[in-house]
């Protein structure tokens, strides 16, 4: 069995030091070991800028495509090899600025794959221009005045467009954040995980410090039912989004790939692609 | 007795003109007839004229006809947009309903019958297409009943009695017409066909025959004219296969997509137009620099931009060539006719495999949408290969990285998928090394470069051009690519005819262009007429580029949004001596 060290690899991140992004390195890694998966059973997709090396940086199939386009790689992976583990990663940039199409699609769709958004409210990798996850009032290289756009709320984005599991963490919580990237994985069908994933060098507002201070963790919230979506959505509202934990998971909702007529059971990437001559003249009768 | 005529359909769209031309073809195809089909159309729903002409030979043929000999309209705009086609002896059958006015500076006859209210006695006006078709059959001398079989597909389902209504319209059309001939009577009688039941499909169905044949079992698509066909069909077949269609929020996912299935390794593909091309374009980027296989069909339309979205266009060239920014391996197809475009489609998938790089297959849309009579589709003819994809890997140690990008002599790597151990690596559109760790350095940089473009230096491609080249020594050489072939061809005939030689070469691959293969051609040729639908002859410039002669490289472009007809590639070779 693979332990957590089985999938690190030799590659030293270059990320700043005290980056929020070491810890869901670390954290993907224990999880991935925790569950029993082995390196070569796992493809891990991301997008581009900081976080998206973090394809990289994990010892297993790795594929850093462009950028916004992470989920419909993962979502082509997962439909070509139904037994292989696949995570899609990458920033807030990434997932709801240039990519918020796919993953509002990705989320409805319903696909069998783990999306994990290293969120630090900032483009870090082009130094320091305004993210939709910025606040209002945000100042930036791009917003010198503040940001004069509302922020956008993926987790209730998220909620909107059917998500079957929506979660949100916090970087240094690795213990949390392990848990949940190990549920999202074995959640039948599309999981978001958003973390909150501090940018040491160009965030001086959402720091390490302002988190610890703003997050609410969902366990601590009595009665909190992750299975009931009107008190997810509830409780995102009266904490404007700045909770932790698994906010709604909805287990009844089968995976696209159940529901898929005549989908294969086995992974299409070993289908004996040679077609029956008969069913081909088959095809072609209908023509005639 | 003719040996072709063509007839066309015309009205308001959405009221039933398409299947009035598919039914009046199913059956003429049943007899043995080579039928062809271009539609006419508008990006609506309802409303707008919109007309079928359909050539029916006693050969193959795959052009449209210069001139018309029947048509049948169902409003006086049909008359009036398309009368002018007619030859001297055409035919008008118009519904009586509009009391159709016949324009004086034209020779046709027109018979006016009461396509509607025949329809109507019987039971309802929807049946006015059949008594069209019925109508249709006396001017033609045809037996109404190679309708019954067709009849009986079409509405076998709503039970035998909405059947022998049919069956009964198209009687009514017969009888009536009949009587009113006169003179016309057997004016328009085909010579009997050969009664060999063929094929009657559109080059977007071989298209979707061609990925299903190469082991395609996944494709990811956004819906776009003239390209959805090909989607809609692998909808209804794919699941058979365990397979299936994404239709995805956007071009750049159906790229992505199917850049990621390739990866984790199934033979996918998209398919889409134009618009959708220039969307998918990074993508295209990604699979260069990843060497990711990917086949990706552009069956081209009017452009720029949204353009003429119905209409027949070849102006995609440049931009299939060269689109993506920065430089990668691509390979470029140009089927010219729908045999081609099935065993083309299938050789593509081989191609991106053993030189893992974009492969475009392009189409336009009088090949993908222009229905017509197709010789049998050969199976054993689709090969499947799948380059250096590795089964079996030996034991690697310390978890180094499998070299996805080890440098070889002809530049292409071994390839593993997703889950085989020993395998493991990284994939980027960084630039990078051979396991795929991002790379910088500058010796890095150039080996990569040279690697990935080695691997397209030698590409094999049965018959790069087609070439009919009766002449040592031309007069005109005809070039061209997808579906004006049909039409150079019937010019052809006629040129010789004025004492004109004339070759003709049409370009199967288009890139890497197969310079080596044409030269000797244009050479010995006085004048190379470059035949293709754009304004800015872009395959023209692409021989004078790869092959030289400029000075004899003529331009000839139509852009107006419809196909070339063959009298006026006759001419424009005649006015040329």
């Amino acid at each position: 069995m693979a332990t957590f060290k089985d999938f690190r690899n030799s590659v030293k991140p270059n990320w700043c030091p005290g980056c929020g992004d070491f810890s869901v390195q670390a954290a993907i890694q224990r999880a991935a070991a925790n569950i029993g998966l082995e390196p070569e059973g796992l493809a891990v997709v991301s997008g581009i800028g900081c976080s998206g090396r973090i394809s990289g940086y994990i010892n297993s199939y790795g594929f850093h495509g462009i950028h916004g386009r992470s989920l419909p790689i993962a979502q082509g992976v997962k439909m070509a090899n139904r037994d292989l583990t696949v995570i899609a990663s990458g920033g807030d940039g990434d997932g709801f600025a240039i990519g918020m199409g796919h993953t509002i699609h990705a989320i409805r769709r319903n696909i069998n794959v783990t999306y994990i958004v290293m969120d630090n409210q900032i483009y870090g990798l082009t130094k320091g221009q305004t993210s939709p996850r910025s606040a209002t009032g945000f100042k930036t290289k791009s917003t010198p005045e503040g940001s004069i756009e509302q922020a956008i709320s993926p987790m209730e984005m998220a909620l909107t467009a059917g998500g079957t599991f929506v979660a949100q963490s916090f970087s240094t919580d690795l213990k949390d954040l392990t848990a949940l990237i190990e549920q999202g994985i074995q959640h039948e069908g599309f999981s978001l995980i958003n973390v909150f994933s501090p940018c040491v060098t160009y965030n001086k507002i959402n720091t390490y410090d302002w988190f610890k201070e703003n997050l609410t963790k969902l366990k601590d919230i009595e009665g909190y039912d992750s299975s009931n979506r009107e008190q997810a959505m509830q409780t995102l509202m009266k904490h404007d989004g700045l909770v932790t934990g698994l906010i709604y998971q909805d287990t009844q909702r089968k995976s696209y790939q159940q529901m898929l007529n005549g989908y294969s059971e086995t992974p299409l990437a070993t289908a004996d692609l040679k077609l029956d001559q008969a069913y081909f003249d088959k095809l072609l009768e209908e023509f005639k | 007795m003719v040996k072709q005529l063509s007839w066309k359909v015309g009205g308001q769209q959405g009221e039933g003109i398409e299947s009035t031309g598919e039914i009046f073809s199913i059956a003429l195809n049943r007899l043995g007839y080579y039928l062809y089909g271009y539609r006419h159309f508008s990006s609506r729903i309802k409303g707008g004229h919109t007309n079928n002409k359909i050539r029916v030979s006693t050969t193959q043929t795959r052009s449209i006809s210069d001139d018309l000999d029947i048509l049948v309209a169902f409003d006086q705009e049909t008359i009036d947009v398309n009368y002018k086609e007619l030859h001297e002896n055409g035919i008008i059958i118009a519904d009586a309903k509009f009391n159709p006015n016949k324009p004086e500076d034209t020779n046709a006859v027109m018979f006016s019958v009461a396509f509607t209210q025949m329809a109507t006695d019987l039971g309802t006006s929807l049946m006015k297409n059949m008594v069209a078709v019925g109508a249709t059959c006396a001017v033609m001398n045809l037996d109404i009943k190679v309708f019954e079989e067709v009849v009986g597909e079409i509405f076998g389902r709503k039970g035998q009695a909405v059947v022998a209504k049919n069956m009964e319209a198209i009687q009514a059309g017969f009888d009536f017409t009949k009587e009113q001939l006169g003179a016309n009577a057997g004016s328009m009688e085909l010579d009997k066909a050969d009664g060999k039941k063929r094929m009657f499909m559109i080059g977007n169905d071989a298209i979707a025959l061609g990925a299903i044949a190469a082991g395609s079992r996944f494709m990811a698509a956004y819906p776009i004219t003239p390209a959805s066909e090909i989607m809609e069909y692998l909808i209804k077949k794919l699941p058979d296969l365990g397979g299936t269609v994404i239709q995805t929020e956007d071009e750049i996912a159906a790229a992505t997509m199917a850049i990621g299935a390739n990866y984790a390794g199934v033979r996918a593909f998209t398919a889409s137009a134009g618009p959708g091309l220039s969307l998918k374009m990074e993508s295209i980027g990604l699979s260069g620099m990843t060497e990711t296989p990917l086949v990706i069909i552009d069956t081209q339309r009017g452009g720029p931009s949204t353009g003429l979205p119905t209409k027949q266009e070849q102006s995609d060239l440049m931009a299939m060539i060269y689109g993506t920014h920065g430089e990668i391996p691509k390979i470029v197809l140009a089927p010219s006719t729908v045999q081609e475009a099935f065993y083309d489609t299938a050789e593509a998938f081989n191609l991106a495999e053993e030189y893992q790089c974009p492969v475009i297959l392009l189409s336009d849309l009088q090949l993908s949408l222009g229905k017509q009579t197709v010789e049998p589709l050969e199976f054993d003819r689709v090969e499947i290969r799948r380059g250096k994809l590795q089964t079996e890997l030996p034991e690697i140690e310390n978890k180094e990285y499998f070299k996805r990008y080890e440098v070889t002599e002809d530049g292409v790597s071994p390839r593993v998928v997703p889950g085989m151990k020993f395998g493991i690596h990284h994939v980027t559109g960084v630039e990078h090394d051979e396991t795929g760790k991002p790379s910088e350095s500058a010796v890095n940089r150039n080996i990569q470069m040279d690697k990935r473009f080695r691997k397209v230096e030698n590409i094999k491609f049965d018959t790069p051009v087609y070439k009919n080249a009766p002449h040592e020594e031309a007069d005109v050489l005809l070039v061209g690519f997808n579906s004006t072939r049909g039409a150079i061809e019937e010019a052809m005939e006629r040129i010789e005819a004025d004492g004109i030689k004339v070759n003709h070469a049409h370009i199967r691959l288009i890139h890497p262009f197969p310079a080596d293969e044409l030269s000797a051609l244009v050479q010995s040729a006085k004048k190379v007429v470059v035949v293709e639908n754009n304004a800015t002859g872009q395959l023209a410039n692409i021989i004078k580029m790869n092959v030289g002669y400029a000075n004899k490289v003529v331009k000839f472009n139509k852009y107006d949004g419809n196909p070339f007809l063959p009298h006026e590639i006759h001419t424009k070779c005649k006015e040329l001596f």
